[in-house]
């Protein structure tokens, strides 16, 4: 049998799905292949879909791929759903929004559990992302978990960011506040067919009329992802927002800070895992007992954890 | 609350058994799928589900995209003589040949040998212990 990278890079999309296995797991194998397909990567548009539980993420990503694939463009989806925090286990269920793609092969649909992830993704998203992007996509898309106020990590993997809002979820104010609102490079009012839709349009579009001249406002659009109603237009919205990237140079700046982003959410990982490598469950029970019990704090605690796993790797 | 302080770390990226439970056919009656998916969950597996109505090359096709240890076929129109064979085949043809396979469901007792014959490793019948179905399938998940 020939080897994975080599069949991925014909256009196998049974070696994209090993590979993006053993990528997610972070395997030896996975880390080998993601050397060899880093450099191919960067070509594509990355595109990340956030906003609430049942906002529509799924429909919406759906629908977007659906419109690309009639403008003749191949398109990958990576949807995260979240892993319990006490069995690890998860329901990956986003699939079931996007059952007209399935039998079609220029789309291709990977779910990945959050893995215990904060920020609304997987830990290993953006190596996935890569290896989507090498396979030669156009366009990747990104669904994150369910997302609330704060979870703002998409907009370091993703090029453009869509936040997906709907008619009737609170007031003005929630737009007001700091949080995921800033990252939206495009905003969507999702589910526009219902009460409140245009009452929401016009609050964001007076809650960005708040901080005029600071660059590009992000353009506000109103879908209803079951119908594609809307739909082209969002299409459009993405590629714009790319073209303005190129045409600013904004892009270039964006590239580092995703590289800065990820190089350094790499080393924490690979250090947190060095860290649990070289400690016993014992040792790691004891220090929690005592933190528990008051007789030490987090951070000693913390401080003799790094301690261990630094003499293990020297 | 712990939860996620306690496991998180090295064990984030170890291999987890990834699972499709899909519902092949017409028969729009998914309870049993979802109680299964949610048992496996519980049992730290990560379940790709579906949703119902899915032809055998869409059940295939979802199992290759997501690179599933196992796959579960929930059934209870009776066509599951006619459709099985089909699913099993669209499985090979992509070169998944390797995944575990298990269907639960209403299937009489007679089928069970035609069954086994096309490489499903166990049949679940209404009243079975989902304990059972979480057991079996960490036992015989493939390595890797």
């Amino acid at each position: 049998m020939t080897d994975l990278v080599e069949r991925l890079l014909a256009g196998d999309r049974r070696a994209l799905s090993r590979v993006l296995t053993r990528v997610e797991n972070g395997t030896r194998e996975g880390r080998d292949d993601l050397r060899r397909l880093y450099p191919r990567s960067g070509r594509a548009h990355t595109v990340g879909v956030t906003g609430g539980a049942g906002s529509g993420k799924s429909s919406l990503t759906g629908a977007l791929a659906g419109e690309l694939r009639r403008r003749g463009q191949r398109v990958g989806v990576i949807a995260v759903d979240p892993s319990s925090p006490f069995t690890q286990g998860a329901i990956l269920g986003d699939r079931i929004r996007m059952q007209d793609l399935v039998l079609d092969e220029g789309v291709f649909v990977r779910s990945m559990a959050g893995r215990g992830a904060l920020g609304g993704l997987a830990p290993a998203i953006d190596d996935v992302v890569a290896v989507m992007d090498a396979f030669g996509f156009p366009y990747v898309f990104i669904e994150t978990v369910g997302a609330g106020q704060d979870e703002v990590e998409i907009a370091g993997t993703a090029l453009t960011t869509v936040l997906v809002n709907n008619p009737g979820t609170g007031d003005d104010i929630q737009a007001l506040k700091a949080g995921i609102i800033e990252i939206a490079d495009v905003l969507v009012v999702n589910k526009a067919d219902r009460p409140g839709a245009d009452v929401l349009v016009s609050q964001l579009r007076a809650l960005l009329a708040l901080a005029p001249g600071e660059g590009r406002d992000p353009p506000i659009l109103s879908t209803v992802a079951t119908t594609g109603e809307g739909v082209p237009a969002l299409v459009d919205a993405i590629d714009e927002h790319r073209a303005h990237l190129e045409r600013t140079g904004a892009l270039g700046r964006q590239r580092r800070r995703e590289a800065r982003h990820q190089v350094l959410s790499t080393a924490q990982r690979i250090l947190l895992e060095r860290i649990r490598a070289g400690t016993s469950e014992e040792a790691l029970a004891e220090l929690v007992a005592q933190v528990a019990g008051r007789s030490l704090d987090p951070h000693t605690a913390a401080e003799r954890l790094v301690g261990a796993g630094r003499a293990d790797a020297g | 609350m712990t939860a996620t302080h306690e496991t998180s770390g090295a064990e984030e990226t170890a291999r987890k058994i990834r699972v499709l439970i899909a519902k092949p056919g017409l028969d729009g009656h998914d309870r049993g799928a979802k109680i299964v998916a949610r048992a496996l969950r519980d049992g730290g597996c990560e379940v790709i589900y579906t949703g119902i109505r899915q032809t055998p090359q869409m059940i295939a096709e979802a199992a290759l995209q997501e690179d599933v240890d196992v796959v579960g076929l929930s059934i209870l129109s009776g066509a599951h003589l006619e459709l099985f064979p089909r699913i099993v085949e669209e499985l090979t043809s992509r070169g998944l040949d390797d995944v575990l396979l298990f269907c639960g469901g209403i299937i009489p007792e007679e089928d069970t040998q035609a069954l086994e014959g096309l490489g499903f490793s166990a049949i679940f019948r209404p009243g079975t212990n989902t304990g059972d179905i979480v057991s079996f399938v960490r036992d015989n998940a493939p390595a890797g």
